[in-house]
């Protein structure tokens, strides 16, 4: 076991932060929403209130705090919807092949040669219904990538002797998918759940900044960060506060989830040169 | 000759596939847009009878859903798509002195990119595994995976304000379109710089290039070859990156309040004025769609055998994803 890179365990550290937060609103942001109108504006450094506040005179690190559930908690149900529809679609595809397969990848084709970020903005703003719709259109639009991932995943297995022996078991094919395939690719298809996280996030905080997430006032980061915008100047912290936190969260995601698909990939090479000797 | 004819033809016919399919979810926005129809066209005027029956009139509405479609669709190729709920002007008319102002946001962008992207991406896997790679890997890693608007407001906030670089808001100069176009050519270079990095680490452990080496051809000239030999993996991205930077420049123009395509989209959704919003979706799915079937054929026209090699190599590098920002 070699030991982890100093970025991977300081990215660890910083999403575990983040978690907190997500998990403990009421614990490290008890007061995020609370106005008073007669500290409004004030400027970073003040005393109780070290980031300041916004025009309403809410507490700007408390609303950072607060902003993480609503910036985190869609990114992972679109990670969760669209691994649960990659799984079945290409579980599906990738073991029956033929028309099934056939079908489900020229769905998959169709839907990634699309530009998916201009489609998401056109339908989440002219839809309206806000958060939920948006994350609905985003699971929609990110799924096929996972399909495709899983379905060359089970492609990958089903040339493998270890098939071949289920195969002559007469196990049914939901039992050999689940139990003896999905082992063997569950890490690749985390590995990719967990990355989705990241660009659930990059792309609910877009529709967030656009106005098209959350409602207006709401504590979410890149709603603070459209917000926090429109006085830039009195008060920085806001805006830049949140749009440091949405880039840091993004690149600790990807900075473990690159390391850990270049450690499968190696485990893989390594895998094949034993054998080949 | 007949493969090659064979393959541009099957590429085209996908691409139109695709933007027909566009079209349409693109037309049913007006009905999925909660209400009746003819009263959001009606959008802020006052809502009388006559008015309502005139606009169901105009746009046909009470005939059957796939007739209205094709009528849209017959409209859009001729650039008529009505008339803007919140301008009540024509739409092309309307949305055409914006068109500019993007353009020239996403030529000066990609310039920015491709020349900054290619030369780290050289110098990265020239110099793997020293501190100016993993500097350039750093950088690389932060724009893949934050999104622009975010970079976009740090460098609006250092660059503009707090070092009076370049002008705050606002539009009309040159200066002023710099700075978004950095912001977007940060998370486009960034893409660039991991494709011509691993297209070109890929080149240097091949045995021409060791061969090259033991006849003592100079460097520059090993990198050419290199460089011609990785050309359509590079070149395969591009189709990628302009998809990317047309989803990126709602954002970016946003921050910046630049009066742009993007900017004029996301002003229109939240209004909800959906001849605007039908039209400059439509405009931005067929650039999309044509600008990267056009690089597939180029780079199929270059070398019949990489198209398959290269579109693996992108989904390897986790670039297939990037196009979602």
């Amino acid at each position: 076991m070699k030991q982890l890179p100093i970025s991977v365990i300081l990215s660890g550290i910083f999403l575990f932060i983040i978690a907190l937060w997500v998990l403990l609103p009421h614990v490290f942001a008890p007061h995020a929403l609370s106005q008073n109108l007669e500290l409004s504006n004030l400027p970073p450094g003040t005393d109780g209130h070290w980031l300041g506040t916004d025009t309403l005179g809410r507490d700007v690190m408390q609303l950072l705090i607060a902003g993480s559930r609503s910036a985190l908690v869609g990114p992972i149900a679109i990670a969760l919807g669209s691994l649960l529809i990659g799984l079945t679609f290409g579980n599906l595809a990738g073991w029956f092949g033929g028309w099934i397969d056939r079908i489900i990848s020229a769905y998959a084709d169709l839907t990634l040669s699309m530009p998916s970020m201009l489609l998401a903005i056109a339908a989440a703003g002219i839809i309206g219904g806000g958060y939920w719709v948006s994350v609905f259109i985003m699971i929609i639009l990110y799924s096929p990538t996972d399909v495709r991932l899983v379905r060359a995943a089970v492609l990958q297995q089903k040339s493998k002797p270890y098939i071949e022996s289920t195969l002559l078991m007469k196990l049914k094919p939901f039992h050999i998918l689940t139990k003896h395939i999905f082992p063997n690719i569950s890490s690749i298809v985390f590995v990719n759940f967990f990355l989705n996280i990241a660009y659930g996030l990059v792309s609910m905080s877009s529709l967030s900044f656009l106005g098209l997430g959350v409602g207006p006032g709401d504590a979410d980061w890149g709603r603070q960060l459209s917000d926090g915008r429109q006085y830039l100047f009195e008060n920085p912290s806001l805006a830049i506060g949140a749009g440091l936190l949405i880039i840091l969260t993004a690149v600790s995601i990807n900075v473990i989830g690159n390391y850990a698909t270049e450690r499968e990939e190696l485990d893989n090479l390594r895998g094949k040169r034993t054998k080949r000797l | 000759m007949k493969d090659k004819l064979f393959f541009i033809l099957k590429r085209l016919g996908n691409s139109i596939i695709t933007l027909f399919v566009l079209s349409f979810v693109i037309f049913s926005l007006l009905f999925l847009a909660p209400g009746d129809p003819a009263r959001n066209l009606v959008g802020t005027r006052q809502a009388t009878p006559e008015l309502l029956e005139s606009i169901r009139a105009q746009h046909y509405l009470d005939e059957p859903f796939l007739v209205q479609y094709a009528r849209w669709l017959n409209g859009a190729f001729r650039l008529d798509f009505g008339t803007s709920i919140r301008a009540g002007a024509d739409v092309a008319t309307h949305v055409a002195p914006f068109a500019a102002t993007t353009f020239q946001l996403v030529g000066m962008a990609l310039f920015f990119s491709v020349i900054f992207g290619l030369s780290c991406g050289i110098i990265a896997a020239k110099n793997q595994g020293t501190l100016r790679d993993s500097f350039i890997n750093v950088f690389a890693l932060i724009g893949t995976s934050a999104p622009g608007f975010a970079v976009g407001l740090l460098l609006l906030y250092l660059l503009a304000f707090q070092l009076q670089l370049f002008p705050m808001f606002g539009s009309g100069t040159f200066m002023h379109l710099v700075l978004p176009a950095i912001t977007l050519a940060f998370a486009i270079s960034a893409m660039i710089i991991k494709i011509t990095r691993q297209a070109l680490l890929h080149e240097i452990n091949t045995d021409y290039t060791t061969f090259m080496k033991a006849r003592a051809i100079s460097p520059i000239r090993i990198t050419l070859a290199q460089l011609k030999n990785a050309s359509p993996t590079i070149l395969t991205s591009t189709g990628l990156v302009l998809a990317a930077l047309f989803g990126s420049t709602v954002l970016v123009e946003t921050i910046f309040s630049l009066p742009g395509l993007g900017n004029l989209l996301a002003s229109s959704v939240t209004f909800r004025d959906v001849p605007v919003v039908q039209f400059i979706a439509l405009i931005m799915a067929v650039i999309i769609c044509l600008t990267s079937a056009l690089v597939d054929i180029l780079v199929y026209l270059l070398n019949p055998q990489a198209v398959r090699v290269s579109t693996s190599n992108l989904e390897h590098a986790g670039l297939l994803k990037g196009r979602k920002k």
